[in-house]
């Protein structure tokens, strides 16, 4: 039994059912799920924890939804992989990834959707839909199918190739849009009111980025139950890194850790879709939408809904933003496969890029335990590293042409 | 000058329900105007104490994002469309 007393709007404080709804009807703020905390403390436990499944649902007692798991494909439970060699490149100390490339459709977007068809199907929906940049889309395709549920996925139309074939593969309906990421969003908006669908980043999106919290559950019992000194998160609409550091903070209030956690949080754009980042720069707290331009499709979201919480969680916490070229994606991305053997998409890119710079800035520092979050697969995003990614050599089938290329005297170590 | 307004799920009730209404202007803000005149309830809904649209509330017109054009003073003509939108998050 999911221990939730209702919804509750994040402007302005007014309280709803639990129902398929995600803005709040006054002010259009984002609905958030409100907690029975006292119950959740009551019903859980580490050593519950540690005795449930190898996935988020280990974490049931902290998510929004009574059908545990009602669809689950095994998202989560990834690895959190000790990075010294990308530590000791950047000049820091003690550095995890947290690579959620491993998950059933390589991105962290199977957490949320396992939560969102879970709670939708709950609810009583026939068909899962939602507006994706890629990623969400392989996962609402791939859930839906095995839940049995018809699926329409809405993506732009100019989509990385990977993500669309991920997504088509699975038999749902895939509507390509003539238009960007935001534009698919709206339409999806309008949709929403249409159809008696479940598009689980709209209409049931309050539970689905409820999901995000997993990451901050599993980071912490992965590293005893303590929690980092500072995170990096990429930023697209801004929940990840809102719901990943509430995740934290409800650790504490049920109990599970034995110290308010001391977190700093920083956030992660892309130079060509950095709206949250250039109000950050800028010390605005106005996030003007962009037009965004990026290699990094997954987080080009030029109007971030959640962009305000973002914002907000990096200037209390004193952590810091940057907006990183596509060159340095891309390098990044070389870099992370190169130290540590994680291949993580453009995403990841900014994402290490991103804690470069802050490294660099000295917002984060070497005496600080950091983690960092790479969302998803770098096979996804394959043309990316093309051409800085290729044979060192093409040989003949012979022992001489292997010296010729390999000299015998270059070849001690 | 009659454009369209494209009215959010939320907000249907205070115009009787419809998905769409028909409201005279020459600017977002006039249509706005208009809108509270004919359905009194809009204007506390869209805009803050300051007299400024909520931050969760996107307006579009003819499909472009008003904060690209020129916020509430932004121009409209006869027969565009100005949706309402609230902000989604996600990707």
């Amino acid at each position: 039994m999911a221990h939730v007393h209702g919804l509750r709007c994040r402007e302005c404080g007014r309280e709803y059912d639990i129902a398929p709804i995600f803005t709040c009807e006054w002010c259009f703020g984002p609905l958030e799920v409100a907690y029975d905390y006292e119950a959740i403390a009551a019903a859980t436990s580490r050593e519950k924890i540690a005795a449930g499944p190898l996935s988020i649902w280990r974490y049931a007692d902290l998510l929004p939804t009574d059908r545990n798991p009602a669809v689950d494909l095994g998202a989560g439970f990834t690895p959190l992989v000790r990075a010294d060699r990308l530590a000791a490149e950047l000049g820091l100390g003690e550095l995890w990834v947290k690579n959620d490339t491993v998950n059933p459709t390589n991105s962290f977007k199977d957490r949320v959707t396992s939560v969102a068809l879970s709670k939708a199907l709950e609810f009583g929906f026939k068909v899962a839909a939602c507006a994706s940049t890629g990623n969400l889309a392989n996962a609402v395709a791939a859930h839906a199918a095995h839940a049995g549920l018809r699926s329409f996925v809405f993506i732009p139309a100019d989509l990385e190739q990977g993500k669309v074939v991920a997504t088509a593969v699975y038999g749902g309906n895939v509507v390509a849009i003539d238009g960007n990421y935001d534009a698919v969003n709206r339409l999806c908006a309008e949709l929403a009111g249409t159809y008696p669908w479940a598009f689980v980043n709209v209409n049931v999106r309050t539970y689905y980025a409820e999901g995000s919290k997993t990451l901050a559950f599993e980071t912490a019992e992965q590293l005893g139950w303590e929690v980092p000194d500072h995170i990096v998160v990429p930023i697209a609409s801004g929940s990840l890194l809102t719901k990943i550091r509430k995740g934290f903070d409800e650790l504490f209030t049920v109990g599970l850790l034995d110290a308010e956690p001391q977190l700093r949080v920083s956030g992660a754009q892309a130079a060509g879709c950095s709206p949250v980042a250039t109000a950050w720069l800028e010390e605005s707290d106005t996030i003007k939408p962009v037009k965004p331009d990026t290699i990094a499709k997954s987080l080009a979201i030029g109007n971030p809904a959640d962009g305000y919480f973002a914002l907000d969680a990096v200037r209390q916490t004193g952590g810091g933003l940057a907006a990183v070229s596509d060159e340095e994606v891309v390098d990044a991305m070389l870099l992370l496969a190169r130290t540590e053997g994680i291949f993580a998409e453009t995403a990841g890119g900014v994402t290490i890029a991103t804690l470069k710079r802050l490294a660099q800035e000295g917002i984060v520092r070497p005496d600080e335990r950091v983690v960092v979050y790479v969302t998803g697969h770098g096979l996804k995003t394959l043309d990316a590293v093309v051409g800085r990614a290729e044979p060192t050599a093409v040989i003949a089938p012979t022992l001489d042409a292997f010296h010729e290329a390999f000299p015998p005297d270059t070849m001690q170590d | 000058m009659a454009v369209t307004v494209r009215i959010p799920t939320q907000l249907r009730e205070l115009a009787g329900g419809a998905s769409e209404v028909s409201a005279d202007g020459d600017t977002v803000a006039s249509v706005l105007a208009g809108l509270e005149t004919a359905h009194p309830g809009f204007k506390e809904r869209l805009f803050d104490d300051g007299g400024q649209l909520r931050r969760f509330v996107n307006v579009f017109v003819a499909d472009e994002d008003i904060r690209f054009l020129d916020g509430v003073d932004t121009p409209v003509t006869e027969g565009q469309t100005v949706s309402i939108v609230p902000a989604v998050a996600g990707g």
